[in-house]
């Protein structure tokens, strides 16, 4: 969307070229009051609350890092750290796989074919995770669909057992996570010069050579910004493997639950949850080192 | 050869990507009407009964009707706050603008589980949880992003020469605003609206941390009802929620047309004035 163009530094922030430079960068009009209503909600019911969860990370039982300490100390919790970046990372590899040529096939495809592509990507971000995971339930369960027709046909004689392990956990979330693939990745390949893959093939490489070497690689920026959003949005999941996974494909965010609903250890669960806030936010810096990542939310839905 | 080829590849590719979206979806549907208590499949017969057994447990009325009112509570808070932040960051000056940005934006990203535990210590201190109003303030903040997307989008479409017309006929900055600005932006407001309202009317993750005894919205009900005992009436109550999702992107869907066939009736007034 073209959002990107008014946000960000363009527009207001261009003439502040002037000698008062940071006058002009402090000055307040009458719409800019506007932005305050929602900075203070904001403030009061957002960044108030992450700032007492890491406060309470800190000192709640008592003040210094023992929550910390604990989280590398116990095996369980480092399996399940261990287990979260596996998970995270398979998903981000489907993902990516199946996502490439998905946005491909947007920038190829006639104009009514890519609203089409692009609403079907779209449908896993707006309808509710639950109802979605609760459905995987019922096609890959041992008495559910896919396992019923596979032995009706006689493909398989035993149920093939999905759920409750890792490959039904990386097939639900894939599903949730394509999104923030082929967004990105679609972003970039739009602007791409078309001219460039054609004076490729005009100064004598085959299609395919202008493909493999002129195209993929101008689309890497979208290609690793949707991959580090992915792992991002991936590593803080908690419907989908609590309902397709077993104990032993436990995330990090499963573990916070547990551990404020069952144990009632706050301060613990809030150190967990400060080492994934703190990862989310070294990966997004990352991230918008290839792409200008205001652009990108602002143009996901 | 090659080029068919590929092309005939990708088609497949997207279909299956598509299938995979879909299917998994369109399965609750026949599900939640099939004479099976065990949800079998392919499903057998044909029965209202498990929507009638909904119809018989009023925790589930209950749990509907609050999230119902904490969606449509957050989803006007939201257009509001949200609105009125787009109209700044489109037509304002204000500084500290890549910070203030992050702020709006981060709702988007840290992980629910985070936003879940936070607020939940946050309100904890002051009593709102398992309150609508704590559920709406926090479900505001998730839902908020959306409106100012929308908003930013539909501000940067309207075209300035009509609010200059309006101004140089003798309107004042107010009554050109509500006269000129306002109606050329109320649908992607109502679009904002209601993508916050799916936001709120959807959400789990937060939601668990938030309910209790006093207080259990829908997905929290479905949440728990899933972990005990996999029956048909859960799928029927999908059902439910998932028409309440397509009703709404049913009417976002009708707003665009609708705002599209305006803008090009204006255009062709222009083209025959001009």
């Amino acid at each position: 969307m073209s959002l990107a163009q008014t946000t960000g530094r363009g527009g207001a922030g261009r003439r502040s070229a002037r000698p008062s430079r940071l006058r002009a960068y402090f000055t307040v009009d009458g719409w800019g009051l506007l932005i305050l209503p929602l900075v203070v909600f904001l403030a009061v019911i957002f960044v108030v609350p992450l700032g007492m969860l890491i406060a309470k990370s800190f000192t709640d039982p008592t003040l210094g890092l023992d929550n910390y300490r604990e989280i590398f100390a116990e095996s369980l919790y480092l399996k399940i750290l261990t287990n979260t970046f596996v998970i995270a990372l398979s998903v981000t590899a489907v993902t990516l796989l199946l996502a490439y040529p998905y946005a491909y096939l947007m920038t190829i495809a006639t104009p009514v074919w890519r609203t089409v592509l692009l609403l079907l990507v779209l449908v896993p971000f707006w309808t509710s995770v639950l109802v979605r995971s609760f459905a995987l339930v019922l096609l890959l369960r041992d008495t559910g669909v896919l396992n019923t027709i596979a032995q009706d046909v006689g493909l398989i004689s035993e149920p093939f057992p999905i759920m409750r392990t890792m490959k039904g956990v990386i097939f639900g979330m894939v599903q949730v996570a394509l999104p923030f693939a082929v967004l990105p990745i679609y972003a970039t390949m739009r602007n791409i010069d078309t001219r460039l893959t054609k004076a490729a093939q005009g100064l004598g490489d085959r299609p395919s050579g202008a493909f493999w070497r002129v195209f993929v690689p101008l689309s890497m920026p979208g290609v690793a910004a949707g991959l580090l959003l992915t792992f991002i949005q991936a590593l803080g999941y908690y419907i989908t493997p609590a309902m397709l996974g077993g104990p032993k494909n436990t995330m990090i965010g499963e573990l916070i639950v547990q551990q404020v609903s069952t144990v009632l250890q706050f301060g613990f669960a809030a150190a967990l949850a400060v080492l994934l806030l703190s990862t989310t936010f070294v990966l997004l810096a990352i991230a918008s080192r290839f792409m200008n990542l205001e652009r990108m939310l602002m143009g996901r839905s | 050869m090659t080029r068919v080829l590929t092309r005939a590849g990708l088609i497949l590719l997207a279909a299956l990507i598509g299938a995979y979206i879909l299917l998994p979806i369109l399965i609750i549907l026949p599900m939640s009407v099939s004479d099976s208590a065990f949800l079998t499949f392919p499903p057998k017969g044909f029965t209202w009964q498990w929507f009638e057994e909904l119809k018989l447990d009023p925790t589930w009325l209950e749990a509907a009707t609050a999230s119902l009112r904490v969606a449509a509570l957050s989803a006007i808070l939201s257009v509001v706050l949200g609105t009125l932040a787009a109209l700044a960051l489109v037509r304002g000056r204000f500084p500290f603008r890549g910070p203030v940005l992050m702020v709006l934006l981060a709702p988007l990203i840290v992980p629910y589980v985070i936003v879940g535990l936070a607020v939940y210590i946050a309100f904890l201190e002051v009593g709102l949880t398992e309150t609508t109003l704590g559920f709406v303030l926090v479900h505001t903040c998730l839902g908020v992003p959306y409106v100012m997307i929308n908003v930013c989008a539909g501000l940067v479409a309207v075209d300035r020469r009509l609010e200059m017309a309006s101004m140089n006929l003798g309107a004042g900055p107010v009554s050109t605003f509500f006269r000129i600005t306002l109606p050329a932006i109320l649908p992607n407001m109502l679009a904002g609206a209601l993508f916050a309202f799916i936001t709120s009317w959807d959400e789990v993750v937060v939601a668990i941390f938030m309910s209790g005894p006093t207080l259990t919205t829908l997905p929290v009900k479905m949440w728990a009802g899933i972990r005990v005992q996999i029956d048909p009436t859960l799928a029927a109550i999908s059902s439910l929620a998932l028409l309440v999702i397509v009703g709404c992107f049913l009417i976002i869907g009708l707003g665009r047309l609708v705002q599209r066939l305006l803008a090009r009736r204006n255009l062709s007034s222009d083209s025959t004035g001009a």
